[in-house]
Formats: structure tokens, sequence, C-alpha cells
């Protein structure tokens, strides 16, 4: 039974997978954290400074969004080489999951920094005028309006965003990057051994669909909009 | 002796400059306002009112003039000096402009927090002031579980969190149905009396002015058109803004057409025109009215059923022809002997 045959490999290669499984976690959760660290501000700033923003600065608008568009149209794979050299300034190496979260990061901030420019935008205008009626500073209507209003939109855009940088992880499969999408490249790719490759598509799409899930239901918990 | 009037607004004007042209939606407005008085602004949707109350706290910046508010002209204030001016002056909107993502206590303790009092004396304050607005058991709700007029008391109540002087009202109860907007209004007088707060009300609905305000200031195209007393400018209109305003909402009010026609008839709806309005049409259609004395309808599956009795105008040729009306729709007419008396 080719079922069987499958499970029996996946037994086989449980210590490989599990450790790859991890490094995948890691390497997408640590380059998600990255990643908003600097799209937050990133984002925010978007939205502020355009010219029906709270504090329009149309320069400072123009050069972040073209910055953003420019990262947003380099194709994942072309900027992990790319940046190769800066990879190597940061962690001291080119290959592995710490290395790839470098490119990760890079990659995922302009998206993520998207996505959050638009969650914010979705926030009512009228709440913020009444925070602005309140004497509210541009800090204060950020932390305590724009962001907790937005914030079952802002978890929907994490949940999507932590898909994609998985996803992205297991392109650097191809650049000796390690995790799940290493070993496709090595077992599918390389040697033709496509049931250990199916298997870590499976298990892929399993992880998916748990941080979907996971991720959906956080931002359904905590919206307040609905009864 | 003379007091200085608690708010002036003076030669005011406000231009939207986009790029390649300019509208003016306010110019030469003067106003002044007592302390304690309820102040209505007037005027058709477009005529500026709403962008008169955002230049009243500076949401918008007044292209020229000024408004002074108690000593501060501020327009000579920075940023830092307008926000704590904005912080004693509350505002509430037609859409309630809550925080949806928190309950009612922390949206009435966000102007706290904004002046910078603590947590504690932002929930005591909260207390005291749901108290006012008699929604005390809703403390924990978030505003989507709460109704319109509900919402808005959670709004006045966050308005008059920092115990402001001045109290603007933008089309406050526009998004609220006649009964709500009486009881939010008698709210607001409630807390004009009591704690003595101006309060700066903008409507397009007279019924809001006659009911609440000591002044009113009509607005038309961005201008004044006429001020003062709610009684002098309503039994009195002298320009022609201000009269079509009165005049046009008395229309529909006043003096009732009397039915004097003595024959009546019960129509039966057979269950095939409940889609159709065939008395609005057969007003519309005849150009004469009748008068509705009795109506019982049920609907059974999509169909109206029941029976109507309508009193037919007093002229005999119309008489006839609203019943040869319905006879030739299908509808089943029966006249009435002696339905109504004298």
């Amino acid at each position: 039974m080719w079922v069987t045959d499958l499970i029996s490999l996946f037994q086989e290669n449980m210590p490989m997978l599990t450790e790859e499984t991890v490094n995948t976690l890691y390497m997408t959760f640590v380059s998600s954290f990255f990643a908003y660290i600097f799209a937050l501000p990133l984002g925010v700033a978007l939205v502020v400074t355009r010219e029906d923003g709270l504090h329009p600065m149309g320069s400072l608008y123009r050069i972040l969004d073209i910055v953003v568009n420019i990262g947003r149209s380099v194709p994942f794979l072309i900027l992990l080489v790319a940046i190769q050299p800066l990879t190597k300034l940061i962690v001291g190496k080119s290959y592995g999951s710490t290395a790839t979260i470098v490119p990760l990061v890079v990659a995922a901030t302009p998206f993520i920094a998207r996505l959050i420019e638009s969650s914010l935008q979705e926030v009512d205008h009228g709440v913020i005028e009444a925070a602005q009626s309140m004497g509210a500073s541009l800090f204060t209507i950020i932390f305590k309006v724009l962001i907790p209003e937005a914030r079952t939109s802002l978890m929907v855009g994490a949940t999507i965003a932590i898909g994609t940088i998985l996803g992205y992880s297991a392109m650097a499969g191809f650049a000796g990057g390690g995790g799940l999408g290493d070993i496709a490249v090595r077992y599918g790719y390389y040697r033709y051994e496509g049931e250990i490759m199916l298997i870590t598509i499976i298990l892929m799409v399993v992880l998916v669909q748990l941080i979907q899930a996971i991720g959906m239901k956080i931002a359904r918990k905590t919206d307040k909009r609905v009864i | 002796m003379e007091t200085t009037p608690f708010i002036q607004i003076k030669d005011l004007q406000k231009e939207f400059i986009s790029q390649n042209n300019t509208v003016t939606a306010l110019s030469g407005i003067n106003l002044n306002i007592d302390k304690g008085s309820i102040f209505g602004i007037i005027g058709m949707s477009g005529a500026g009112k709403s962008t008169l109350v955002r230049c009243i706290n500076f949401l918008e910046r007044p292209t020229s003039g000024t408004v002074i508010i108690g000593d501060k002209d501020l327009s000579k204030l920075n940023d830092r000096e307008l926000r704590h001016v904005r912080q004693n002056i509350g505002m509430i909107f037609q859409q309630f402009n809550l925080l949806m993502q928190r309950n009612v206590e922390d949206n009435i303790c966000f102007p706290l927090e904004i002046a910078g009092y603590s947590k504690k004396e932002g929930r005591k304050r909260a207390a005291e002031l749901l108290e006012i607005v008699g929604l005390i058991d809703k403390k924990k709700a978030y505003p989507s579980q709460l109704s319109g007029g509900q919402k808005q008391r959670v709004a006045i109540a966050r308005a008059l969190a920092t115990n402001p002087q001045l109290l603007l009202c933008d089309e406050a109860t526009s998004a609220l149905d006649p009964t709500t907007t009486r009881s939010i209004l008698a709210l607001l007088k409630d807390i004009n009396k009591q704690f003595g707060i101006t309060i700066i009300i903008i409507t397009h609905e007279m019924s809001v002015v006659e009911e609440i305000c000591d002044y009113v200031a009509i607005i038309d195209d961005g201008k004044l058109a006429e001020s003062g007393s709610v009684e002098d400018v309503f039994s009195n209109p002298k320009t022609e803004a201000a009269k079509r305003l009165v005049y046009h909402s008395n229309t529909t009010s006043n003096t009732p057409i009397e039915m004097k026609g003595k024959r009546c008839i019960r129509i039966v709806f057979d269950g095939k025109s409940s889609f159709e309005p065939i008395i609005a049409n057969m007003v519309l259609d005849n150009k004469a009215l009748v008068n509705i004395l009795y109506a019982d309808t049920k609907d059974i599956k999509g169909k109206a059923y029941g029976h109507m009795v309508l009193q037919l105008p007093e002229n005999e040729v119309q008489a006839d022809k609203i019943i040869n009306y319905l006879r030739n729709k299908n509808v089943n007419v029966e006249e009435l002997i002696d339905y109504v008396g004298n």
C-alpha cells in the first residue's frame, strides 16, 4: 500500500522531519517578529504622512512609498542571493536557518508594511476626529486609536504575513536555507525521492492551516465590534 | 453693563484649496454665544454648518478670522496649547464615533487618559457620568451591543468626562428616531441646566432648535443669514434663507385638511394586490383625497388579505371616479350607508 509506505517513510525520517519542522517554525516566527518591528513604524508612517493623513508630509510619504514598492518588486529568491553579503555581515554565514532570517525579514518588511497600512486605513475617520476633538496628540491617536481599533484587521494581516513568510522560508531551501523546504529540495529535486518531498508538502500544508486557523480565531476573539 | 460673551466668532472665513479650485465654505461669520446658553446653528445640508462647528474647536483651522473661547484666542495658540483647550471642549457626533474595541467605561475614560487622569480617577468619573446618562448597567458593554440612542448617551458621557465648559453637537440626533431624539435632547437640556454648560447644536432639523435652543443662527451658503433668539427668528424670519427653513418645515404639520364627505366605502383586498400601493396610486391618479377610517389587513403567505373603510370626497364626481378606479383594479368595493354621522 502506497499510503502505508508513506507512513513508514515518515516514521523512518521522523528525527530529520521534526528537526526541520522546528527550523521552519523558527525561521517563520523569528522573521515575522523582526519584520513586524520594522514594518510597524513603516506602516504607521505611510498612513500618517500621506496627503490626507494625520500629519501630512508629502515628500517623506513619496520616498517611503517608493522604497516599499521596490522592496515588494524584488522576487524573494533573487533577494536572497543578492543580499548574501549583508547576511554574512549580520549572521556570519550565508546558509542555514538563522542566515535565512535576514533575507526573510528584508523581503517581508515592505509586504507587512503594506498590510499594516491598509489595516490602519480602515479605521473610521470619525473616531480619529473624536480623539482630535478631545485634544489627543498624534502619538496618542496612533497608539490608543489607530492600532487598537484596527487590531482585528492587523491580526488577520499577521496571519496572512506569517503564512507567506513560511512559504518564503521554504523557497530558501534552494540556497541551503534549512527547514522543510531544504528537505524538499534535497530529496525531491536533487535525488528524485518524490515521497519525502510529498511528506514535506503535507507538513507545510498542515502548518499553514494551523497558523491560519489559530490566527483567525484570535482575530475573532479579540474583535468587539460584533456580538 | 455689557459682559463679554463666552464665545466670540469674528470674521471667520474658511476656504478649501484643492489643486485647481478654491471653495469658500464659510465667509464673514460673526457670532457671539453667551455662557450657559443652548445655541442652535441650523442650515440646509452643504450650507457649511459642519465646517463651522469644526472651526469652533479648530479641528478645521479657519483661513482667516478667529474664535475666542473665554479668554483664549484659538488662532494665537500653538498645537500643544490648542490640544489643551480642546480637552475642555466636549464634542458629540452624528455617528457617535465611539471606540468600537473599547467598552463603555473605557470609552468614557478615554478623554481622561488624554488629559492625564489616573485610571482610578477615570473609573470613578465614568461611574458618575453613567449615572447621569442612565446607563450604569451598561458599564462593561461594547458599543456594538448598544442601540443608537444608548451610543449617543455614552458619547455624551464621554464628552462630559473632563467637565468641559462647552459641548459641541454635530448633528447629534440626525441618526436617531424621533422618540430617541427627544430623549437625547431632554438629556442635553438637563445637562445644560445642571452644570451650566454652554451647548452649541448643529442641525438641519427645525424641531431640534425649537425644542431646546435659546438662540439660533441660520447658515446659508456659507454665510450667516440671520441670528437671534429662537422666538424672534422663528416667529418673524427676515431673510429668504430663514423663511425657507421656517415655512418649509411648517407646511407639513399645519392645518390638516378637513374631510366633509359622507360617502364611505369598504374595500376588500383579495390577496393579489399586496405589492401594489393601491391607495397611494388612487390618490395620485385621481388627485382626490380619501380618509382612511378603518383598516385591518393580515399578511398570509405574502399576500394581503383584509379590508379598509375609506371616506370619499364630498364631490360626487370625484367619489364616483374613485369607486370606478378601484373596481378597475379588481378591488372589491362596497358602499357603506351612514358610516359617518351628522
